[in-house]
């Protein structure tokens, strides 16, 4: 069950809400793309309801809403230190039904992994989910076969139908917004097939690491890390201290994302380090992505969004790679050890 | 809920120079802790470095440090009286208890004799507890030596070899690899018997080979892994391998499902 409104009533309910809540959601930067004269997709504090982007994929997905690219933890003077404050209240994130499967994997790793994220729960407790229906896939989306094509978990559904919008609430606390309008008997689209299609092979284990389907990849990839920073479901991050200039004995320590792809990224004092080629590198994401958190949590962290074929310069496709997988597990045999 | 990586401030109380870039650090620190967990160590400024307890005493920990990187560097300007920060222990750590009643064999490779030093010292102070104790412990050179104190105690209730790469003068250790003394060691219950192997990658790869030569089970065997450990609760994703996070699940692990683990 759900309500039209038309494109006014729409502006209206964003309005309302934003009176309550900080709202997040893709907005159209104009040239603010790495290359000169590109635009970019990306997540921002929503002004005026116009600015929402909802007939394009944002080229950066909504988790930095949740997990901000550079997060003070606290600040330290030589002996002290005092906690950073929440950087925001309560929000709203617009975001589509692949990332907000997104949401449980981010959940299962900052929640559920033995330790509770202090910082990661205080922004999580703050946040409600809207999904932007996607009556069609894109071109480069493989939900369908990750299973993230239909929304779970969010609090409410806009559907686009011309000039009308389907808004399906799914939180009772809302209801209020809605006092007044037409109900309607429809239920909101989800994407039921993808042009790019994965298979993942059963039989799949570590041993695909002796496979020669990485080799291409030592010399195609460049390690800018520019798929992790992208995805859904990257959610690594480093230390990083920085030190007043002003006065060098206070500053403060922050987590900044970070790249499995990037150099750097398992250096141990010493000198040491692991996956030095860059087709280890896309095993190991990949074997993160489809199998290794799967024996962790039980499902898949990919989510199909296809936001790292997308943006790689060396058109290298994540989606392809997947599909190499049965190859390779032909090559090697299935017995590990 | 709990912040995690606030960290509190602890004393140094004393510092045991073994070498020229390796001390060790006496730290103030109340509550549980066992061998083999580590600290996320840190100066303001310098950032954070895991570091594993090295001895475990009343009101204190031993951290080892080896003056490798940025953090550590920083460390090493700093003497007694002075403070540290420190969050953890994190990790699993070694239980002693999987050793009682059982011929032991620990190989340490360089500051990998840090990790398992608490288990050496434990079951070299109540030699009742295990049939045996042999403890291998290899370093680059005489120089390099760790513990050089511990180890001429525990040759008092242990057999100890300890060896380097290459010796100048007299020395009183043996020259060449840990690995080649494996074959050697006399064990009376291969089924029992029971294995503790630390150091860098290699060395442990070949003495695990040489161990299960030598006939222990491959269940009787625990690795200790070193990875960059950001976090130390299987948040930052750097100590990943394979579904398992290091920070979490080890850095102890029993070897039929440490090998498993390809980085």
């Amino acid at each position: 069950m759900g309500y039209t409104l038309s494109k006014e009533q729409f502006e209206t309910l964003v309005n309302r809400l934003s009176e309550q809540y900080q709202v997040f959601a893709p907005v159209k930067f104009v040239g603010g793309n790495t290359f000169t004269d590109v635009d970019v997709i990306r997540y921002d504090q929503v002004k005026n309801p116009e600015e929402i982007v909802l007939d394009q994929k944002s080229d950066y997905s909504f988790k930095e809403v949740l997990l901000p690219l550079s997060e003070t933890l606290f600040y330290y003077t030589e002996e002290q230190t005092k906690e950073a404050d929440i950087p925001r209240g309560e929000a709203v994130v617009f975001l589509r039904s692949c990332e907000m499967h997104a949401v449980k994997v981010l959940d299962d790793i900052y929640l559920n992994n033995k330790f509770e994220d202090y910082y990661y729960k205080r922004l999580r407790d703050k946040i409600k989910f809207i999904v932007i229906a996607c009556p069609e896939s894109f071109d480069s989306c493989f939900c369908v076969d990750m299973g993230t094509n239909k929304p779970e978990g969010q609090d409410m559904i806009i559907e686009q139908q011309g000039d009308q919008f389907l808004v399906v609430n799914e939180n009772p606390q809302w209801e209020a917004y809605f006092e007044g309008y037409a109900k309607v008997d429809q239920a909101p689209s989800y994407a039921k097939e993808n042009k790019v299609k994965v298979h993942i092979p059963e039989n799949l284990n570590p041993n695909i690491a002796k496979s020669s389907i990485w080799e291409e990849y030592d010399t195609r990839c460049i390690a800018c890390g520019r798929c992790n920073f992208v995805c859904p479901t990257c959610t690594c991050f480093t230390m990083q201290d920085i030190l007043y200039s002003d006065n060098g004995k206070a500053g403060e320590r922050r987590r900044v994302q970070a790249s499995c792809m990037v150099d750097g990224f398992t250096d141990v004092a010493g000198g040491g380090s692991y996956r030095k080629k860059f087709g280890e590198r896309m095993r190991f994401k990949m074997m993160h992505k489809v199998y290794d958190f799967r024996k962790r949590f039980g499902y898949n962290m990919c989510v199909g969004c296809g936001r790292c074929d997308d943006v790689c310069p060396e058109y290298i496709s994540f989606s392809a790679n997947i599909n190499k997988l049965e190859e390779g597990m032909k090559e090697v045999g299935e017995e590990h050890a | 809920m709990r912040n995690e990586y606030i960290p509190f401030i602890s004393e140094i109380t004393e510092v045991i120079k073994h070498t020229d870039i390796e001390y060790t650090f006496r730290m103030t620190y109340e509550g549980d802790v066992r061998p083999g967990q580590f600290f996320e160590v840190s100066l303001p400024k310098y950032g954070e470095a895991p570091i594993s307890v090295s001895g475990i005493g009343d009101g204190t920990v031993d951290l080892t440090i080896r003056k490798v990187g940025h953090v550590t560097g920083e460390i090493f300007e700093n003497y007694v009286g002075d403070k540290l920060f420190l969050r953890g222990p994190y990790g699993n750590g070694f239980d002693v208890d999987d050793y009682k009643g059982k011929e032991i064999l620990v190989v340490a490779g360089g500051t990998g004799l840090s990790p398992v030093r608490g288990v050496v010292d434990y079951f070299a102070t109540h030699q009742s507890e295990a049939k045996s104790l042999t403890l291998i412990a290899g370093f680059k050179s005489p120089n390099d030596i760790l513990f050089f104190e511990d180890i001429a105690r525990w040759k008092q209730h242990a057999q100890v070899i300890l060896t380097v790469d290459c010796a100048e003068g007299d020395t009183d250790c043996h020259i060449g690899l840990v690995t080649q003394f494996i074959p050697d060691i006399k064990i009376e219950n291969m089924d029992e018997a029971v294995a503790v192997v630390v150091g860098p990658p290699i060395m442990m790869r070949f003495s695990v080979m040489g161990l299960l030569d030598l006939g222990l089970k491959e269940e009787n065997i625990w690795i200790s892994q070193e990875r960059k450990m950001c976090c130390g609760i299987g948040k930052c994703g750097h100590c990943k391998i394979g579904e398992s996070y290091v920070c979490i699940d080890g850095p102890v692990y029993r070897y039929p499902e440490g090998k498993l683990l390809i980085d």
